[in-house]
């Protein structure tokens, strides 16, 4: 499902050239919930990015299915994130000034669907929100911001799900329960790249890569 | 979901913002719409104040027709009749005619029965060397009066008969001769005593000697023969000098009629002269309010691109620091899917909607302001009158476009946003 091979990719500063990817091969393939693992600084988030389509890498290829990410436009990238690929960051990212139900219905502005409606409403409730649907993030705890944007990333009903440190600013009993969700999701048929330093990921892991210095070891 | 809804939750959240576009699109409309409309408020009240002027000349003219009129009853014309064969140009280069007519046609017009003609002064005039006087010029003139009119009641004469015997002497020659009424002159070898001395009149009366028209007749050696008559205060009911020359000319066909000054063609000369000045006037007060609207348009040329400058300057900065502020949505909604022409139509709505906003409220402010500013009294059928729907029209299609256009950079910046870089950095 997500094929990166050979990804290279490096931060040009004014101390010289950081090489945050160092030709990485990764395969992630539906149903699979892969973790990635590494101290910070070694290029995990930069993976998830490239895997995204959000940053080009310098050398290699990302295919999500069978399309190469970075041959297409930037119109139809936009699209290919729209429709087949959810993202959960770590800051949650919710736009602040929309209800938990219209964070959830963001990704519809993107991809408009007719069951738009009936999916957020379904989500927020499997996540438990529904009594904080019409809330702004504002007003929610931590744990219900980020099952908030986990929802959000779940609308479109993607096929890969890349996830950049989602627990980092959650309590263990809501880490616990996002996990069990993304690991849910991976049951389903869906990929799941989750990059992060937390050993609770180990539990609901199919297969955990190490990445050090952007390569994975 | 919508756009729109993204859209509007965005402007409520950050309202201090958008308020402050919607001012500056307002001052800027506010700014266009009170100088168009003092503009046009302007030209309503110069209309007003020329067609006032314009009636009140009118009024003035007609009332000065009527009494153009009444006079013409009242006084009637001064006509001079001359001799058939008297060439005017002598007459006026002389100041008398040389030419002579029988004193007899007085007597015919005078036996006419003609009603136009209330007074007859025939007489006889001839610029001679008074030898007795060491051959000073001066004018002789022979009168008999007032001829009275057969059909007419006696009427108090204008001018009365010089007795045989007697004379009446021009003011500068009674003056350099240092004569006085009683004194004896001898003229042309006659002798005629002072009857009565002239006051200054500053024309050829001055140089005049004036004795009876037979004497003169004699003395010149035209007997029987005057060169001019007087007909004064002729009138008509119609007002009409042409019907009193008619009914002259219909008696003595062998004269000339001339109209000579008169007051009532004074009276006539002032009226046009009064109709000239007043023509003048509103060609002046034309001229000042043109004046005063090329001015007020000058200070709206410069006064309305400076504001409309400041404004594009000032939503283009406002927009640009909510781009800054929403840095990290826009990199959200890049991840979510959302393509650069959305992006650029998220920040471009807003832009419309607050020139729309400002337009409506600038207008309305504008419009009022002047409305209440300008010379006219402020009441519904004014503002009916300077409403003007185009300007409505124009001002909510540009402010619009006009803050779109101003957003469109800081939209574009946001359009190109680099999301990685946003959810890189956290």
């Amino acid at each position: 499902m997500l094929d990166l091979n050979q990804v290279s990719k490096s931060y040009g500063g004014s101390n010289g050239s950081v090489r945050a990817l160092d030709g990485v091969s990764l395969k992630v393939k539906a149903g699979e919930f892969v973790v990635v693992r590494g101290p910070s600084g070694c290029g995990k988030t930069t993976l998830l990015l490239t895997a995204g389509g959000l940053l080009a890498p310098d050398q290699g290829r990302v295919l999500v299915g069978e399309r190469d990410v970075y041959g297409l436009s930037l119109e139809e990238r936009a699209r290919l994130r729209a429709e087949t690929l959810g993202f959960v960051f770590q800051q949650f990212h919710l736009i602040p000034y929309l209800t938990v139900l219209e964070n959830v219905l963001a990704p519809s502005l993107a991809a408009r669907s007719d069951e738009a409606g009936a999916r957020a409403d379904e989500l927020i409730a499997r996540f438990n929100l529904s009594s904080r649907a019409g809330h702004v993030p504002a007003a929610l705890s931590t744990g219900e911001r980020q099952r908030t944007a986990l929802a959000r990333a779940l609308l479109n009903r993607p096929k890969v799900l890349l996830a950049d440190e989602p627990t980092g600013n959650l309590d263990p009993e809501n880490a616990s329960i996002l996990l069990g969700h993304l690991a849910e999701f991976a049951r389903a048929g869906g990929a799941v790249l989750l990059v992060t330093h937390a050993d609770a990921a180990k539990e609901h892991a199919d297969r955990i890569v190490q990445m050090q210095e952007g390569k994975i070891v | 979901m919508r756009l729109w809804r993204l859209i509007i939750k965005e402007i409520r959240l950050r309202r201090l913002n958008f308020a402050l576009g919607i001012a500056s699109v307002l001052v800027a409309v506010g700014v266009l719409t009170a100088q168009f409309t003092l503009l046009d408020a302007h030209d309503v009240r110069t209309g007003q104040i020329l067609e006032k002027k314009q009636a009140d000349t009118e009024a003035e003219m007609a009332r000065m027709e009527d009494d153009y009129r009444k006079i013409m009853k009242k006084l009637g014309f001064n006509l001079l009749l001359l001799p058939e064969d008297q060439r005017l140009d002598d007459f006026y280069a002389q100041g008398f005619a040389a030419r002579d007519m029988p004193e007899d046609y007085v007597d015919k017009l005078a036996n006419s029965g003609i009603m136009t003609v209330r007074h007859l002064l025939p007489s006889i005039e001839q610029k001679i060397r008074w030898p007795e006087q060491g051959q000073r010029a001066i004018i002789l003139a022979g009168t008999r009066g007032e001829v009275p009119l057969a059909h007419r009641d006696p009427l108090e004469p204008m001018m009365l008969a010089v007795p045989p015997g007697k004379a009446v002497l021009g003011h500068e020659i009674w003056d350099s001769l240092g004569l006085k009424v009683g004194n004896t002159i001898t003229l042309l070898g006659r002798k005629f005593e002072v009857s009565r001395c002239q006051p200054e009149r500053g024309t050829k009366d001055d140089v005049t000697i004036w004795i009876d028209l037979a004497e003169a007749q004699q003395l010149l050696g035209r007997p029987g023969r005057i060169n001019a008559i007087l007909a004064l205060k002729c009138h008509c009911s119609g007002a009409d000098a042409a019907q009193v020359r008619s009914d002259i000319a219909a008696i003595l066909p062998g004269v000339q009629i001339r109209e000579v000054a008169s007051m009532v063609i004074t009276r006539a000369e002032a009226r046009d002269r009064a109709a000239v000045a007043a023509a003048q006037a509103i060609k002046a007060e034309r001229a000042h309010r043109s004046h005063m609207r090329r001015e007020r348009e000058a200070f709206a040329a410069w006064l309305i691109p400076m504001v409309t400058l400041g404004a594009a300057v000032w939503i283009g900065l406002l927009a640009l620091a909510n781009v800054r502020e929403r840095t990290g949505e826009i990199g959200i909604l890049r991840a979510l899917g959302l393509r650069s022409r959305q992006i650029m139509v998220v920040f471009l709505a807003r832009a419309l909607l607050m020139g729309l906003a400002g337009a409506v409220i600038g207008y309305g402010i504008g419009f009022a302001v002047g409305l209440l500013s300008g010379d006219l009294a402020a009441d519904a059928q004014t503002a009916g009158a300077l409403f003007k729907p185009g300007l409505l029209v124009l001002v909510l299609a540009a402010a619009p476009l006009l803050a779109a256009l101003a957003s469109w950079p800081p939209a574009m910046i946001a359009a190109r946003q680099d999301p990685a870089l946003v959810l890189r950095e956290g």
